[in-house]
């Protein structure tokens, strides 16, 4: 419970904060609301020298659609994500996402960014971005870049993000009209990470065929598991309760979940089907309503 | 490394220096002997060491003391003023929504903070905010009427 | 007993006075152990085992020692040049305290690290390293108890087996014969797996040894202060405690829930240092070290048979059990009685044959067995008599309500002779269960059963009718380590009228200062609102045997009213010397005594109390107190009623429970609000295993379940709104009639969810699920029966 010695900086700008990543190596790592850092960290698992807290950095903290995009600061909490108008009005993955993260005082602190970077298939970021299609703004020493989210996960906690680089923005493209998103999450109780989760948006053109779906599943695999093949299956197809059974059935094929007390391999692949089927179902209700 | 901190608890300025890993919760309970706020578990699950920061309900054993400084932290020893008690902790009473405890002065700033945020929660809405505060003894039931009492004497109620 | 005989000033029994304990809880000025500093005080962390079973082949603390502030490293071979390595256990086993050759679970305290401050003792366990070689592991209990299973207690000399104990009640030749004559016979395996009371508080204490004086303080968190008293002096005897120089202080407790009550090897590591150091040693386990090494509660296997006639009327139970002790026998029950009251399995029913067995088996997990709301076993013996009671029903294709009522034991009855040996002393079973159908809607619900079943919806209803037996217990038959479980009250009155009460019990969160006090004023007439209630202490109070098992109303509370009638019978005596009239001309209301037919003579009972120092009669000893040491007749029998309803997904397998109706009867109510506080309580924690605890090892002894990631607490948005109310049959062997109440929800609510979530399945032809009912569990049987979506 007691963390093991390391050195925490506070530096005031985001440039200030690269050279401290620079310097330190990758004996340095950030910390944003500290929801995931500062529990490993407590049980000691993996070392860590230098903490860098950007926590207090200004300009990171906004959800604000500007230029085709929903812009949202990495450093922006959970909680402001969860009251913001703009993301229960039209965000519908969001909006039932971030009342399901942890629990509300983890969510008072907690970041999305740091959802988002941590690089936890667990975490609900990963998937919800993918299935956005949203891309995440990286600073560094070289400057900024953007990466796109179905690139940004390598391996278990191993994201595109150079050690010495800071995720500042998550960018999701404005949803056309006929547009609708959804999440449905399946866990063992409140404050639990998903048994199995997933993300889902799709865009209906003008006589109702889907134009474009994006589905993808949290905890399903080492890194967040974009469905390719069950996305693609729905597109053009008029969706209807067939459509949507195989297409939910294909994503589950693409999961590889591991087994551990929220379920067995076989369950969790099931449950990455069913959630599939009702994600996709709400979200093509909000989509006939926009 | 140690640190310089200013924090204001319960409306009193403190200066301290820190070491860099010591956690918010031991400042409060060590430092300032302010043993009110509880620790429960250690991984960030249980709740019982809730206090306000900033006026956020958060779990202070997931913040370091060092990044406190220049906020204001509120702990369950700030809950009354001037000799009067919150109407939250006579609620509490009230309605019998505590035993042991122990989950006690988290759940009262969680209820707090709440009260600040929505004068008439409804019990789903009660439910929600306190879902990151564990209790073993009181099976929620009474917490949830406190808080609905507690609202309806913030509100005029007699 | 309806409406209290007090009035609202007096607030005796039948008030819902507010608790006298909540002013400092509510300020976050409670006086837990963690809140104790003491001057000069040092910090102890301990080291523990990453392996289920290994020899220990090096310590090297020489990291630990260079870090600046640890001052010490106590090991096993330290610990042996005291002869306190190893310990008695409270079920009269032995435990070791640190290890000198083998760790025998995983968790195993393996060494204590002693610093100045709490971070570096933290360093300094995490620096020291530990040379293991791993051995085999044996975490399965049926392959423990297989002949030729590998001996795990190579310290027991003669031992060839890993039976811990075997125990038995009931007659089992008798039993088989009316089970073979039986028209049909239920059969069921019923596990009820591993769980941890996980209280909100984690175990710790201040051990405090004073060199100048020889004494030894111990705040520690403890729900039985006295019996640790007593067995450190035993134990430690031989290093220089004695028992009149041993003090220890059980102060704020947050929860015990019987955590609590067992002497885990921290406590004695932590005594030893302050011995040897000299100064205060402050040690206090975090949650993983909680979950994982302490007192674990149930890991009951049994094999369950139920026979009756066709027209449903039982005629034998015979239960076997394989009990999964870890790899001592370290759990808490009355000597007399190693598998705890278990034998209570049949339950509310009257039947005339029964026999039950217990095989407790060694396994290389931690000890324990008696935690966690159970009653000394009732939870398991409850969950089997109730789950099987639905199988013979679902047999039978009989309305599972209708078979209860068909069995209870009828209240005229009553005092009910068990074929197990219990005398029940009260009970009216079907008013309970009636009231609950009445309250849920029974008949209304099976109507919407039936109507959803046509649509495919999943909704289950499921009743458990328990029988409860707690208050222990009377001398003749119950002792731990040979201190019978009789309980104290020790009043005294002041001149001015006030009271102080002091108990050989210790609430954890039971609300005592206010219960007591309210037995005290309904007796004495003060108001409880003047009645000061004190508890763990072992300098100032009474012997007692602590609180678990959900005792203290059935002893300790018999207690407080005994005392207070002697305070009383005293007070009438001062009262007729004040009045000038003979004892036989006065009458008593609460508060005061008078003169028959001339209420206007009377003294008030503060009166009397002034009296006593200042005026009392030629020849009568001054002062106003009593003890009473109570050893009851027998155990209380509370019980109950619970209907729970759930709603099943048929996607994702989980169970919602829509409603839960819990009708107590605890006999007479000394205060409504703490019993139905107590009842929420256990409610919440019957759901936790129902639906969400448990703790399992795979065959390597890894734990799962060991922190809160992975050990499911229920929030509030797992707990239902309870509706609860109650029926009142008092116990006739009670000074007033109160049974006790704490542990009953946790006894009568997992059968009730487990019952309704087979009822939900029973038309597929589901017949069982064992708990924790987990949505695969769920999905699995759905998947099986072809109805998953």
């Amino acid at each position: 419970m007691i963390p093991a010695p390391f050195d925490y900086h506070r530096p005031g700008t985001l440039d200030e904060a690269i050279g401290l990543l620079s310097r330190h190596g990758g004996d340095a790592r950030v910390l944003s609301g500290g929801m995931s850092l500062l529990p490993a960290l407590k049980l000691r698992l993996g070392s860590c020298g230098h903490l860098v807290d950007i926590g207090r950095i200004p300009g990171l903290e906004y959800v604000k659609e500007d230029g085709g995009m929903l812009r949202i600061g990495a450093g922006t909490r959970q909680c402001v994500l969860a009251q913001s108008e703009v993301i229960n009005s039209r965000y519908g993955v969001l909006a039932d996402a971030v009342p399901l993260i942890a629990d509300p005082l983890v969510r008072n602190r907690g970041t999305f960014g740091g959802n988002v970077a941590n690089g936890d298939p667990a975490n609900d970021g990963p998937a919800i971005v993918i299935a956005l299609g949203a891309e995440l703004v990286a600073r560094g020493p070289q400057g900024e870049r953007t990466i796109a989210a179905n690139r940004f996960y390598k391996d278990l906690f191993v994201t595109a993000l150079a050690p010495d680089e800071i995720l500042t923005e998550i960018r999701i493209p404005q949803p056309p009209p006929r547009s609708g998103s959804a999440y449905r999450k399946l866990k063992r109780k409140t404050g639990d990470y998903a048994a199995a989760a997933a993300a889902v948006q799709l865009t209906l053109d003008a006589r109702g065929a889907v134009q474009r779906a994006c589905i993808a599943l949290t905890n399903a695999g080492p890194t967040p598991v974009e469905a390719v093949q069950g996305s693609r299956f729905l597109e053009g197809k008029t969706p209807d309760e067939k459509s949507i059974a195989e297409a939910a059935r294909l994503a589950a094929a693409a999961a590889a979940p591991s087994a551990d007390r929220r379920g067995s391999v076989e369950y969790k692949r099931e449950m990455a089907r069913v959630l599939t089927a009702r994600a996709l179902k709400a979200a093509l209700e909000r989509a006939g309503r926009s | 490394m140690k640190h310089q901190i200013s924090v204001t608890v319960n409306g009193t300025a403190h200066e301290a220096e820190v070491e860099s890993r010591l956690l918010l919760v031991h400042f409060i309970r060590e430092e300032l002997r302010l043993t009110g706020t509880h620790i429960g578990c250690d991984t960030s699950h249980c709740g019982v060491c809730t206090v306000l920061l900033d006026g956020q309900p958060v779990k202070s054993c997931t913040v370091l003391a060092a990044q406190v400084d220049g906020c204001k932290v509120s702990t369950v020893e700030g809950l009354e003023s001037g000799g009067k008690l919150h109407p939250i902790q006579e609620a509490f009473t009230e309605k019998h929504a505590l035993q042991c405890g122990y989950c006690t002065p988290g759940m009262l700033m969680t209820c707090s903070a709440l009260l600040e945020q929505n004068r008439n929660p409804s019990e789903q809405e009660i439910r929600q905010a306190i879902s990151g505060n564990l209790c073993r003894c009181t099976g929620y039931l009474n917490i949830v009427k406190a808080v609905q009492h507690a609202a309806q004497k913030i509100g005029g109620a007699p | 007993m309806n409406a209290p005989r007090t009035d609202a000033k007096i607030c005796g029994m039948g008030h819902s006075m507010k608790r006298k304990e909540d002013p400092r809880f509510i300020r976050g000025k409670g006086n837990y152990v963690d809140d104790i500093k003491l001057p000069g005080m040092l910090y102890m962390d301990i080291v523990r085992s990453p392996y289920a079973h290994a020899r220990i082949k090096k310590i090297d603390t020489s990291k630990a020692l260079k870090i600046p502030g640890v001052l010490a490293v106590i090991d096993g071979p330290t610990l042996e040049k005291y002869k306190l390595h190893w310990m008695p256990t409270i079920s009269a086993d032995t435990q070791m305290v640190l290890p000198t050759d083998e760790v025998m679970y995983q968790a195993q305290e393996v060494c204590a690290v002693i610093a100045t401050e709490r971070y570096i003792a933290a360093d300094g366990a995490d620096a020291v390293e530990v040379d293991y070689e791993p051995l085999p592991v044996m975490v399965d209990p049926l392959k423990s108890i297989a002949p030729g299973a590998p001996v795990l207690r190579k310290d027991k000399k003669d031992k060839k087996d890993n039976l811990a104990f075997h125990w038995e009640a009931g007659d089992r030749a008798d039993t088989e014969k009316a089970l073979q004559a039986s028209e049909v016979v239920a059969e069921q395996y019923v596990y009820v797996p591993r769980i941890h009371v996980a209280s909100m508080e984690t175990c710790g204490c201040v051990a405090d040894f004073n060199p100048a004086e020889g004494k030894l303080t111990v705040y520690m968190t403890t729900q039985a202060p006295h019996a640790v008293r007593t067995v450190f002096a035993l134990v430690a005897g031989h290093v220089g405690l004695s028992e009149e120089r041993i003090r220890i202080v059980s102060p704020d407790i947050g929860g015990g829930f019987g955590g609590k009550v067992p002497v885990y090897p921290g406590y004695v590591i932590a005594v030893a240092a302050s011995v040897v150091i000299g100064k205060p040693v402050k040690w206090i386990e975090d949650r993983m070290e909680n979950l994982q090494a302490d007192s674990f509660a149930r890991d009951y296997h049994m094999k369950v048979r139920l026979g009756a006639k066709k027209d449903g009327t039982l005629t034998a139970l015979s239960i076997k059990t394989i009990a999964d002790h870890g790899y001592t026998n370290a759990s808490a029950n009355p000597m007399k009685y190693p598998a705890g009251l278990f034998s209570i399995c049949t339950g509310s029913y009257d039947l005339k044959h029964a026999f039950c067995e217990v095989d407790a088996v060694y396994t290389h997990k931690p000890p324990g067995g008696v935690a966690y709301r159970c009653s000394f076993r009732v939870t398991e013996a409850v969950h089997a008599i109730e789950r099987v009671v639905d199988v013979l029903a679902q047999k039978l294709k009989m309305d599972p309500a209708e078979l209860r009522m068909k069995n209870f034991i009828a209240p005229e009855r009553f005092p009910y002779k068990s074929v197990l040996g219990w005398e029940y002393d009260s009970g009216n079973y079907p008013a309970a269960l009636k009231k609950a159908m009445e309250i849920v809607g029974y008949e209304s619900l099976r109507k919407e059963q039936q109507e959803k079943r046509k649509r495919g919806e999943l909704m289950g209803i499921g009743i458990c009718s328990f029988t409860e037996i707690v208050g222990a217990g009377p001398s003749k038959d119950f002792d731990i380590l040979g201190i019978k479980m009789f309980d104290s009250a020790e009043i005294r009155v002041h001149p001015t009228g006030k009271a102080l009460a002091r108990f050989g019990t210790k609430s954890q969160g039971q609300g005592h200062e206010t219960t007591y006090a309210q037995i005290v004023a309904e007796e004495l007439g003060i108001p409880a609102s003047d009645v000061q209630v004190e508890e763990g202490d072992t300098d100032t109070a009474p012997y007692g045997l602590g609180t678990y098992a959900s005792r203290s109303t059935p002893t300790s509370g018999a207690a407080a009213s005994l005392a207070a009638r002697k305070i009383r019978n005293k007070a009438k005596a001062i009262a007729a010397h004040l009045l000038e009239c003979s004892e036989a001309d006065l009458d008593w209301v609460p508060g005061k005594f008078f003169i028959k037919g001339v209420p206007d003579k009377s003294k008030t009972i503060q009166e009397c109390a002034f009296a006593a120092y200042t005026n009392m009669p030629q020849g009568m000893e001054p002062g106003l107190e009593a003890t009473h040491y109570y050893d009851p007749p027998n155990l209380t029998f509370p019980f109950g009623s619970y209907i729970c309803v759930v709603d099943l997904d048929r996607g994702t397998g989980e169970v919602k429970v829509r409603r839960f109706v819990a009708v107590d009867d605890c006999g007479n109510i000394i205060n409504p609000m703490i019993v139905d506080g107590q009842i929420h309580g256990g409610l919440a924690q019957g759901v936790g295993p129902a639906l969400y605890e448990e703790i399992s090892y795979d065959e390597d002894g890894n734990i799962s379940g060991g922190s809160f990631l992975d050990y499911y607490v229920p929030t509030a948005l797992e707990c239902p709104k309870w509706e609860t109310d109650k029926t009142i049959t008092p116990s006739p062997h009670h000074p007033f009639g109160a049974k006790g109440v704490g542990e009953s929800a946790t006894v009568g609510a997992p059968p009730a969810i487990a019952n309704a979530v087979v009822d939900a399945l029973s038309h597929l032809g589901v017949t069982h699920v064992d708990i924790p009912i987990t949505p695969e569990k769920v999905w699995q049987l759905l998947k099986a029966k072809g109805v998953a979506e």
